[in-house]
């Protein structure tokens, strides 16, 4: 029964964009980390999904999954604001502060909660479809 | 006599069978809507009716007979995305609130069908 394949699917993708949504929440809660005394900040970290054929080996059904291949770091600068009295300051004066953007984590994470409702949603509708397929001839 | 009576039923079969094939398909789209490089697809599914109703007779009971696959078809995509993935959301969520309900009516089909050939088999005095 090919329906049974759709929570092998969805279950993939929900997993995949919760795994976004936690990379999110870790760039937000980094947001104003400073950089340590190896001068290195937090970097911003990406999800980078990809897609899984489903189904017997040799002959993928058309089902699709996702799943996170692998997590990237933003390797651009972070921010560097002049704060002499900072107990972190270089020679120079300057604080780093790590490169998150957090408009851009915002907007990720809201695309993330969405998609992970869709897929949500196939699912209890896929659930419900069954469950009356279960019933086929009972009246 | 009994084919004339399970025709529609096989027809219906495998109706649900390629709408349950084409749920699964949107299933992946959706999942796939924040995949970079991902190409939607989906079938057309009159022709794969036709196609899998053909060259059978209806009701010859061989439903063993090993199924031949819908083609599948690449979406062309309404607005382009930098990162070459062509699921458009609301199509797809439209296509699968569409096929659910069809889905769901092809079942009922299958269920009146088979109320009514209950109905036939009772004697007369049973109500």
């Amino acid at each position: 029964m090919s329906m049974f394949r759709i929570f092998d699917v969805s279950g993939s993708a929900v997993s995949a964009q919760s795994q976004r949504l936690n990379t999110v929440a870790s760039n937000l809660a980094n947001a104003d980390t400073v950089a340590g005394p190896d001068g290195k900040a937090y970097k911003a970290r990406q999800v980078v999904f990809q897609t899984v054929l489903m189904g017997n080996a040799g002959s993928p059904d058309g089902a699709a999954g996702v799943r996170v291949s692998t997590v990237t770091e933003d390797q651009s600068a972070g921010r560097r604001i002049h704060d002499p009295k900072h107990p972190s300051a270089d020679a120079e004066g300057y604080v780093t502060y790590s490169n998150v953007n957090t408009v851009e984590e915002m907007v990720n994470m809201i695309s993330a909660s969405r998609s992970y409702q869709n897929n949500i949603e196939v699912m209890n509708t896929a659930r419900s479809l069954l469950l009356k397929t279960l019933q086929m001839g009972q009246g | 006599m009994i084919q004339r009576l399970t025709g529609s039923l096989v027809f219906q079969t495998e109706a649900l069978v390629l709408r349950a094939e084409r749920q699964r398909l949107i299933a992946s789209n959706i999942a796939n809507a924040d995949t970079p490089g991902y190409v939607s697809r989906d079938f057309n599914f009159a022709s794969a009716l036709r196609d899998a109703t053909s060259g059978r007779n209806a009701g010859s009971g061989d439903a063993a007979r090993p199924r031949r696959a819908p083609e599948l078809r690449y979406a062309t995509p309404s607005q382009t995305n930098l990162d070459g993935n062509t699921v458009d959301m609301d199509r797809e969520r439209a296509a699968f609130a569409d096929n659910a309900v069809k889905y769901e009516s092809t079942l009922r089909f299958i269920n009146g069908s088979v109320r009514t050939m209950l109905d036939a088999m009772k004697s007369h005095n049973q109500g």
